[in-house]
């Protein structure tokens, strides 16, 4: 893993490993792929609480988080998902 | 150990760089400081002036907790690069801040304010007995 990170692959990586069914990944870094912020759905989750989840997470994609500088992180549950876009109305 | 002050973390001697595993010295000394205050942050920077913006969004959370300044202790891991290391490995938590309350790891800065939001970190902290009394406050 030396080249660098883009959003592409980083969203297709979290949905191999975590096996999300919904990724949305920003790159906040303008373009030097050192800075993301993501949204996972995954249903894995289920039953786990925060910290297990971030650390299910952040042991998934250790190798890319070592790489880069900023990497910040929102997990849930199908269920918990759309409770989300029903409260915040986002899609 | 890490620090004299509650802000300053002193280096340790070490060996070689590119330490693969922290040394037994090292891990001794994130564990007291780990327990060297209720809540304790380990951060880029000092909290007058954080160094990243997790770091400074995490300072302003526990702010505006009314954590008590006599129960928190803050290390800069950028003041030393054996912390730096050791204590991603000590908490198996890839990046920097930390929170702990009473010597358990809570989590970084999403954790920190999604439990800000949810009212689970005020109800952390107020078990920890570690906010500011609330008549004090209010003066």
């Amino acid at each position: 893993m030396s080249s660098v990170l883009n959003s592409d692959q980083l969203v297709k990586t979290i949905k191999t490993r975590l096996q999300a069914n919904e990724v949305e990944v920003q790159d906040m870094s303008g373009g030097c792929g050192q800075a993301f912020a993501v949204i996972i759905v995954s249903d894995i989750f289920k039953g786990k609480n925060k910290l297990t989840r971030h650390r299910m997470v952040n042991n998934a994609l250790s190798e890319e988080i070592s790489q880069i500088h900023a990497f910040t992180q929102k997990v849930f549950t199908t269920d918990e998902w759309e409770e989300q876009k029903r409260l915040y109305g986002s899609s | 150990m890490f620090a004299s002050t509650m802000l300053r973390v002193r280096s340790i001697i070490r060996p070689t760089v590119g330490l693969r595993f922290m040394s037994a010295e090292t891990k001794k000394a994130i564990t007291e400081a780990v327990s060297s205050a209720p809540v304790v942050l380990f951060m880029k920077g000092t909290p007058e002036a954080p160094a990243c913006g997790f770091s400074r969004a995490t300072i302003q959370m526990l702010g505006q907790q009314g954590v008590d300044p006599a129960k928190f202790a803050a290390y800069n891991v950028l003041e030393d690069s054996d912390l730096r290391q050791g204590i991603k490995e000590y908490s198996d938590w890839p990046t920097i801040p930390q929170l702990y309350v009473d010597s358990e790891f809570v989590g970084g800065c999403d954790i920190i304010m999604s439990m800000a939001q949810s009212g689970e970190l005020s109800e952390v902290l107020e078990k920890a007995n570690a906010l500011v009394p609330e008549e004090e406050e209010k003066q």
